[in-house]
């Protein structure tokens, strides 16, 4: 980091920690049975239910998913050198999707777990056709492989909407796809956790894919096997993206943006940034969900829409500052 | 000791880039390949650096083959920097250059590690600027850092694709003497593809002329710097002259002329 | 020559075979009102699918790119995003109060103008940069998707009912006005196109290459854009998203059709347009017994003609 920088840093990264702790308070004190700050630490029976059985879960869910999605865009970023791809600008998470319609459609009656294994196949299989694409097409301009990844998930998406008007299943899909954290309950959210396993597996690779991430000769060049890792990263990608959508939908632009945010500041050192990221990521969506709380209550705004139009906004800084740079590729 | 033997390829049937091309590197020397554009320098490099499985032949690494043999153990004895190095990933200078250490410490760096990207810093005058990440440096400042990377995977070979490209005059020269040095003090033996024939005859032991694929001169620049090679390699009649115990070849200022004995001679050319 | 002529030729038979099929095939009630009926919808049908190709055929030429197409860039998403802002502020009886023309007016216009300002503002500080342009456009397309969301989620049950109901005229019920006031629009825009074809073929030869001819490169642009928009804006006023049409049409046509004269592409991206959306109606109706809708078969269609397109190493 250049000179300086250091100490602007530590004055965002501790405003960060605020707004979190702020974001996670009221997490579990909103909802039709608000729980003040004095009661939080020490809640009675009642309480105690609401928070194990609803708010708690609900939490968990939110910095799980949060911080899964934005250290999926990590990795993909790095393993693919542009700055644009995300788990929604790929197809993965269209991927996702698609695998559970046929899922629910073709097997009814599966139980949770197997629907999200059979989603996590179709979006490794969807990621994979994106990389394949990637390596054939030549482009003048890293944007147009997000423009590529756009209209690909667009193709992905295409489909299933297709199936699912031909079954009446349109309304649904639309309900179980859009992002939303208050059906969260205990009992229903545990498959997240597997995000923390993959999580893990992500890190211990985190210098491989920095390598990676500087381009396929330097990391011959260094000995790291190109095409294994891009095959783990893709994986991780994957399970992440799919065990997402699964459990909660689809929550657009956060694996774009926070990972370019955060790369802003601390750079590509993937060990390094990892955790930032992550936090980053469970940070957002917390803020997303809160504020989606609050506008209309006692109704409740999907994450989605949120972080729709606050990532969205995000983005489009992020391109405009991008393309004037001369050269960017970022 | 590297060596290439029967080494050919062809990105389509109909085109061959290297045509049976067998040469040994011995260590301890500066060797230059040149060559006009399509000689197959670059492909040669990237052969021998195996970024590249060529169609048929072999190139061995002190007696491994370098297609085969385990990645790592290839990549503490040979390091290779490409022509384009503009990576996207945003690091900081030290982050790149301890990568360099990665074949030895796979991202978990020991005491050692650390001395030696230090040193590594101070040989490329960097030392000041470790912090900084790499999209803030210019491109002669970036180019130290990427050399800095390669001499920190402390490898006996260092493969280099047209180092100089992109850095002017000043940047050139400093770096062709960080190379000679890296040669000379560091006992590294240094490959590198240059399309400016001058330079491999300034600072090189021995240079390598490629034509068609083939190794059409291969030799110590007294032998190579003269104008029967110099017509094998670039097809071009080229006045050398000797300035200061250092060859210089003519090829820009109308002492030139196309060779070709079938052709029309163009007499305009020669003026 | 000879080949484009035929080929010209050909793509006339096959609008006219197409148009006919459409009419006549599987009539069952009585002719006299399926007639009717079929020629409604097929008018509507010709105008969208001329506009849209005829429109994203220049809108390449322009952008120098085979995979870019005014329709991702949100029109879409603003058209929603327009009428519940209406009906947000205005409350739903403005709405239903407006004539239908009315409404429709001031929807393309409103589309026209945030195209436009898109346009000017992008090209203005990026001049060379399309690919940003319709990247920005598309996120702007997710922002007011997001946005229209939030809004209606704001509104009461009622009054999102009433949005419902003006949101999107489907094919298979077209109001008459609507359709002569789009139609009419649609030629102007067509028209107004002609003395520019000689223009677009050097603007193809890039800006370098066009200022270095004496072209008004700016002028000629900025123009041709104008006329896109409008286009653009007409036909999403008119039936909504068809987000893979205008790539479909526009790169079909640059295959089918072996020349690069624009006097003879755009027309011919007009009548390959109509193919597309007179032949995919023809193809809902009557394979897939109304199962599906027409943009569904255009993006599933145009979005795997567009994979292919990749993987044949297109330069993009």
């Amino acid at each position: 980091m250049p000179p300086g920088a250091a100490g602007r840093t530590t004055t965002w990264l501790i405003a960060g920690c605020v707004v979190l702790a702020v974001a996670a308070y009221l997490s579990l004190a909103i909802g039709v049975i608000p729980i003040p700050v004095h009661e939080m630490f020490s809640p009675d029976e009642r309480q105690w239910l609401l928070l194990r059985t609803t708010r708690l879960p609900r939490m968990i869910a939110i910095l799980l998913s949060g911080a899964a999605l934005a250290v999926a865009g990590l990795i993909m970023q790095r393993i693919t050198q542009n700055s644009f791809v995300s788990p929604s600008t790929s197809g993965t998470v269209e991927a996702a999707v698609l695998g559970v319609l046929i899922a629910t459609l073709a097997l009814p009656g599966l139980s949770l777990l197997a629907k999200m294994g059979f989603a996590i196949v179709v979006s490794i299989a969807g990621t994979a056709g994106f990389l394949t694409i990637l390596q054939h097409i030549r482009y003048s301009d890293p944007i147009v492989v997000a423009l590529v990844g756009i209209m690909y998930g667009g193709v992905l998406s295409a489909i299933t909407v297709f199936i699912a008007y031909q079954r009446d299943l349109l309304q649904l899909l639309e309900i179980w796809t859009t992002g939303s954290f208050s059906a969260v309950l205990a009992g229903q959210y545990e498959p997240l956790y597997l995000v923390l396993a993959v999580g893990i597996i992500g890190y211990l690779f985190a210098d491989r894919f920095t390598v990676v991430g500087m381009g396929k000769e330097f990391a011959t060049g260094l000995g790291v096997s190109y095409d294994v890792i891009l095959r783990v990263g893709l994986i991780v990608v994957s399970v992440m993206a799919a065990v997402v959508v699964v459990v909660v939908g689809v929550i657009p632009f956060l694996g774009l943006i926070v990972p370019n945010v955060v790369s802003m500041f601390f750079g590509d050192h993937v060990r390094r940034t990892l955790p930032i990221t992550a936090l980053a990521g469970a940070g957002f969506v917390l803020v997303c969900d809160v504020v989606g709380r609050i506008i209309r209550f006692p109704y409740e705004i999907p994450v989605a829409t949120i972080a729709g139009v606050i990532g969205a906004v995000v983005f489009i800084w992020l391109i405009l500052r991008a393309s004037r740079r001369p050269g960017a590729t970022r | 000791m590297i060596t290439v033997r029967d080494l050919s390829h062809a990105y389509h049937p109909s085109s061959k880039v290297l045509d049976d091309i067998g040469i040994d590197l011995p260590p301890g020397q500066v060797t230059a390949l040149v060559g006009a554009n399509g000689a197959g320098k670059s492909t040669l490099l990237s052969a021998i650096a195996r970024l590249l499985t060529p169609t048929s032949g072999q190139v061995c690494l002190d007696g491994m083959d370098v297609a085969t043999a385990d990645p790592s153990q290839v990549a503490q004895r040979l390091a290779v920097l490409r022509q384009d190095n503009r990576i996207s990933a945003r690091l900081s200078v030290i982050d790149l250059v301890r990568f360099g250490r990665f074949p030895y410490s796979r991202g978990r760096l020991r005491p050692e590690d650390h001395a030696i990207v230090e040193q590594c810093l101070e040989y490329v005058a960097l030392g000041d600027l470790r912090d900084r990440f790499l999209d803030e440096l210019s491109g002669g400042q970036r180019q130290r850092a990427f050399i800095a990377m390669v001499l920190a995977q402390d490898t006996e070979y260092v493969l280099l694709d047209e180092p100089l490209n992109n850095l002017d005059l000043v940047h050139s020269a400093a770096t062709m003497q960080l190379l000679r040095r890296a040669a000379d003090e560091l006992g590294r033996t240094v490959v590198l593809v240059l399309h400016d024939i001058n330079v491999a005859a300034a600072y090189g032991d021995r240079i390598v002329g490629m034509r068609d694929g083939r190794v059409v001169v291969d030799g110590p620049p007294e032998q190579v710097m003269t104008p029967p090679a110099l017509a094998d390699i670039f097809g071009m009649q080229i006045a050398v002259h000797e300035v200061h115990g250092t060859f210089v070849a003519l090829h820009w200022s109308g002492h030139s002329a196309p060779s070709a004995p079938s052709a029309p001679t163009p007499v305009e050319w020669a003026l | 020559m000879g080949r484009v002529r035929h080929t010209v030729l050909g793509l006339g038979v096959a609008v006219a075979l197409a148009m006919l099929a459409y009419l006549v095939i599987d009539v069952e009630a009585s002719w006299s009102y399926a007639l009717d009926l079929r020629s409604r919808q097929l008018a509507a049908l010709v105008v969208v699918g001329a506009a849209i190709g005829a429109s994203s055929l220049v809108f390449q030429t322009i952008a120098g790119s085979r995979i870019l197409t005014p329709g991702v860039m949100g029109f879409d998403a603003l058209y929603v995003f327009i009428q519940t802002v209406i009906v947000f502020t205005l409350g739903p009886t403005a709405l239903q109060l407006m004539g239908i023309p009315e409404r429709f007016l001031l929807n393309t216009g409103l589309l026209a103008l945030f195209g436009l300002i898109l346009f000017r503002w992008l090209f203005r500080a990026h001049s060379r940069n399309l690919f940003v342009l319709v990247l920005v456009g598309i996120v702007i397309g997710a922002l007011f998707s997001s946005l229209a969301t939030l809004a209606s989620r704001m509104l009461s049950p009622d009054d999102y009912l009433t949005l419902q109901t003006v949101l999107f005229a489907s094919f298979n019920t077209v109001n008459l006005q609507l359709l002569l006031v789009t139609a009419a629009v649609t030629s102007v825009g067509l028209v107004a196109l002609v003395p520019m074809l000689r223009s677009l073929d050097v603007v193809d030869l890039g800006r370098d290459a066009a200022l270095g001819l004496g072209l008004d490169y700016h002028r000629a642009v900025t123009r041709a854009l104008l006329l896109v928009t409008l286009l653009v804006a007409t036909a999403t006023a008119l039936v909504g998203p068809m987000l893979f049409l205008g790539l479909l049409v526009a790169n079909l046509t640059r295959q089918v059709v072996p020349t690069h004269r624009h006097t003879i592409l755009v027309p011919a991206a007009a009548a390959v347009g109509v193919i597309c959306t007179v032949g995919g109606q023809l193809i809902v109706t009557h394979v897939f017994a109304l199962n599906t809708t027409l943009s569904v078969i255009v993006n599933l269609v145009g979005g795997l003609y567009f994979l292919l397109l990749l993987l044949k190493a297109v330069r993009l």
